[in-house]
C-alpha cells in the first residue's frame, strides 16, 4: 500500500511539475491555451480535400479535411494490403517453388526496408519516371498515367488535356498514389506472414480428412482450413490494420495533407503545440480503440 | 495447364528481371557527371559516387570525416561482438567503446577540434540513435513489463496506461511532442537540444514496444516457477531478478530482436523533425540543382543500406530461434 501511494504521489508530482512549468512558459510566450483557435480562420490552402474547403475556413474544418484524407488513404490501403497479403501468404505455402521463392523474397525485402524509404521511392518513381501530361502513358483507353498523377474516367466525365494538365474525370494525386501504394505493399508483407502462420497452424490431419471426404481443393480451403486459420489470423491482423492507419501519418513527409500534416501546419501557424499534439493523439487513440473493438467483435463471432 | 502457367510466370519474371538489370547495370552511368547521367537511359549511380561523403557523414566538417567513419565502424563492431559473445567483458568493451566514440565525435581533446552535435549526421546518427534508444529503453521496458504484471493496482494502471497510450499513437506524434511540446515542459532557462529531444522521444516509444516483448516472455514462465521461488522464501526482488527474469528474457529474445529491427527502421522518422540521419542526408543530397531528378537511384541506395543492416539482424534472430528450439525439450 505504501509503495502504491508513493508511486501515485511520484506520478502526480511529476505531472504537476510539468503542468506548472508549461503554464509559466505559455504565460511568458503569451500563448493562450485552450481550443478556441479551432474556430479562427486557417488561412492556408489544402491540395486535396474530400469536401469543400478554402483558406477562409476555420482550423477545425482544415483538421476535418485532414482526418477525411487519412481515412481516404487508410481504408483502400487496408483493402489492398489484405488482398495482396493473403495472396502472397498463400503463395508462400504453395507447392510451386517459383511462386514460393518469389513471395519469400518479397516479404524479406519489404519488411527489412523502412516504410519512409519506400514512400520516398514510390513518390520519386511517380514524379520522375512517369512522363509529363503531354506525353502521358495510356495503359487503358481514357486512363492517363503522368507525373502529375493518375487520371481516369468517371460517370461525371472523362479526363482531357487542358493546358499543362488533365481536367475532368477522376484524379489521384502523386502524393496519394505514392502513399497508397507504399502502405499497401509494406503492410501486405506483414499480413502475408500472418496468413502463412495462420494456415500453417491448421494440422495437416484436417487437410487430409477433408480430402478423404472427397472435397475439392477450394472447398477444403473455404470450409475446413479458413475457419480454423482465421481464429489464429484475426488478432495479429488487427494490429496490422492499426499499424497501417498509424503509418499513414508518414504522409507528412511526402506532402499528402493527412491529419498529422494539417495539425503540423496548424501548430506552426498558431503555436498551439499542446493542443495540436493532443488532437493528433486523441484521434489516433480513438481510431485504434474503434478498430480493436470492431475486430474483437468479429473475433468473438468466429468462435 | 499448370506447367504453361508456370512457364509464363517464369518468362515474365525473367523479362522484368532483365529489364531491371539492364537499367541498373548495363546502361547505368557510374562516373559522377550529371550531363552523362541525363544523356543515358540507365540508372545514374554517379550521383551516389558524387554525394557519398554527404550521405555518409552529413554536415560534419569535411577534413574530420574519418572520425564519424571510425566511430560508425566501432559501433557496428560492438554490436557484432554483443551478438556473438555474451560475456561480462562485452559490457566493459561497450563502456570503453562509447568513451572512444564520444571522444571521436565531439573532439575537443587530444588535438581533435571540437564538433558540436548539431553538425553530426548520416550513418553515425542513425546508429547512435538506435544504440542509445535501445540501451536506455530496455531497462525501462523491463520495469514497465513487471509493472504491468504487478499485483498493485495503481502501478499496474500507470504502466498499462503508458504502454497503451504510446502504442496507440503514431511515432510521429511522439516525435512532435518531443520537438514542440518538450520545450514548454521545462523550467525557464533550461533547454535541451534537438538531438537529445528526438532521442528522448525514441526512448519513450521503444520502451513501450520492448515492454510488450518482455511481457510475452514473462507470461511464458510457468506458474510453478513463481510458487517454487515463494516456497524457498524468496522476496519479490530476489524472485524476479534471480528466477523469473533470467528465464523470461531468454524466451523473449526473438521478439526483442524483432522489435529492435523495427526500431532501427523507425529512427528514419527523425527526418520529419529535421535531424540529419542517414535517410535525411540522402534526401538533402537530392536538393543540389545540378543533380535533381535522381530520387529513384538515391532511395534504392537507401533501401539497400537499410536492408543490409535489418536483414543481418533478422538472420541473427532466426539463428537464435533455431538454437533455442534445439535446447528446449
Amino acid at each position: 500500500m505504501a509503495i502504491q501511494a508513493f508511486a501515485a504521489a511520484l506520478v502526480l508530482a511529476a505531472a504537476a511539475y510539468l503542468v506548472f512549468n508549461t503554464l509559466a512558459n505559455l504565460e511568458a510566450r503569451r500563448i493562450a491555451s485552450g481550443f478556441a483557435f479551432l474556430w479562427r480562420e486557417a488561412g492556408f490552402e489544402i491540395g486535396e480535400s474530400a469536401f469543400a474547403y478554402g483558406a477562409a475556413d476555420s482550423y477545425l474544418r482544415a483538421l476535418a479535411v485532414g482526418l477525411a484524407n487519412t481515412f481516404k488513404v487508410s481504408l483502400p490501403g487496408i483493402a489492398f494490403a489484405t488482398v495482396l497479403g493473403t495472396a502472397i501468404g498463400l503463395f508462400r505455402l504453395s507447392g510451386n517453388s517459383l511462386l514460393k521463392n518469389l513471395s519469400s523474397g518479397y516479404v524479406e525485402f519489404i519488411r527489412n526496408v523502412p516504410l519512409l524509404v519506400q514512400l520516398f521511392f514510390w513518390y520519386a518513381l511517380i514524379t520522375e519516371a512517369l512522363p509529363a501530361p503531354r506525353e502521358a502513358l495510356k495503359p487503358l483507353p481514357g486512363v492517363f498515367l503522368t507525373n502529375r498523377g493518375l487520371f481516369f474516367p468517371t460517370f461525371a466525365g472523362v479526363p482531357e488535356l487542358q493546358g499543362f494538365n488533365f481536367a475532368g474525370g477522376g484524379a489521384l494525386s502523386p502524393e496519394f498514389a505514392a502513399l497508397l501504394i507504399g502502405l499497401s505493399i509494406y503492410t501486405a508483407a506483414f499480413i502475408a506472414e500472418i496468413v502463412r502462420a495462420g494456415v500453417a497452424s491448421v494440422p495437416s490431419g484436417q487437410w487430409e480428412a477433408a480430402r478423404a471426404l472427397g472435397l475439392r481443393q477450394q472447398h477444403v480451403l473455404r470450409h475446413v482450413v479458413a475457419p480454423q486459420a482465421l481464429r489464429v489470423i484475426v488478432p495479429p491482423l488487427t494490429s496490422q490494420y492499426l499499424n497501417l492507419v498509424k503509418n499513414s501519418s508518414l504522409a507528412v513527409a511526402i506532402g499528402y495533407p493527412d491529419l498529422v500534416s494539417i495539425a503540423n501546419t496548424t501548430i506552426n501557424q498558431t503555436g498551439q503545440a499542446i493542443e495540436g499534439v493532443a488532437i493528433i493523439m486523441a484521434v489516433y487513440l480513438t481510431i485504434s480503440l474503434a478498430i480493436a473493438a470492431l475486430m474483437n467483435w468479429y473475433n468473438a463471432r468466429l468462435r | 495447364m499448370k506447367r504453361a502457367l508456370n512457364a509464363a510466370l517464369f518468362l515474365l519474371i525473367l523479362f522484368l528481371g532483365w529489364r531491371f538489370l539492364d537499367w541498373a547495370l548495363v546502361r547505368a552511368v557510374w562516373q559522377p557527371d550529371p550531363q552523362a547521367c541525363r544523356a543515358a537511359s540507365g540508372a545514374c549511380w554517379g550521383f551516389i559516387v558524387e554525394k557519398h561523403r554527404l550521405i555518409a557523414f552529413g554536415t560534419y566538417p569535411y577534413e574530420e570525416h574519418w572520425r564519424p567513419g571510425l566511430a560508425s565502424l566501432l559501433l557496428i563492431a560492438l554490436w557484432v561482438l554483443t551478438a556473438l559473445r555474451q560475456r561480462w567483458w562485452v559490457v566493459a568493451a561497450w563502456a570503453a567503446g562509447l568513451v572512444v566514440i564520444g571522444i571521436l565525435m565531439w573532439g575537443g581533446v587530444l588535438g581533435l577540434p571540437y564538433v558540436e552535435n548539431e553538425r553530426w549526421g548520416g550513418l553515425i546518427l542513425t546508429l547512435l540513435l538506435t544504440t542509445f534508444g535501445l540501451a536506455i529503453a530496455f531497462p525501462l521496458s523491463i520495469c514497465l513489463a513487471l509493472g504491468r504484471r504487478s499485483e498493485l493496482p495503481v502501478i499496474r494502471a500507470v504502466c498499462v496506461a503508458y504502454i497503451e497510450l504510446i502504442r496507440g499513437v503514431p511515432l510521429i506524434s511522439v516525435l512532435f511532442m518531443a520537438s514542440v511540446m518538450l520545450p514548454l515542459f521545462l523550467p525557464a532557462g533550461v533547454s535541451i537540444d534537438k538531438l537529445l529531444r528526438a532521442q528522448l522521444a525514441l526512448i519513450l516509444f521503444a520502451a513501450a514496444y520492448l515492454a510488450e516483448a518482455v511481457r510475452g516472455g514473462l507470461q511464458a514462465i510457468p506458474k510453478h516457477q513463481y510458487e517454487a521461488a515463494d516456497a524457498l522464501g524468496l522476496g519479490y526482488f530476489q524472485k524476479t531478478f534471480l528466477i523469473v527474469l533470467p528465464q523470461a528474457l531468454r524466451i523473449a529474445v526473438p521478439p526483442l530482436v524483432g522489435t529492435c529491427i523495427g526500431f532501427f527502421k523507425d529512427t528514419s522518422l527523425v527526418l520529419i523533425i529535421g535531424l540529419f540521419d542517414l535517410l535525411s542526408t540522402i534526401k538533402v543530397s537530392l536538393n543540389d540543382p545540378a543533380w535533381t531528378g535522381f530520387g529513384v537511384e538515391a532511395y534504392l541506395f537507401a533501401a539497400a543500406v537499410y536492408f543490409i543492416f535489418c536483414y543481418s539482424m533478422s538472420l541473427y534472430s532466426r539463428r537464435l530461434e533455431a538454437s533455442a528450439g534445439r535446447s528446449l525439450p
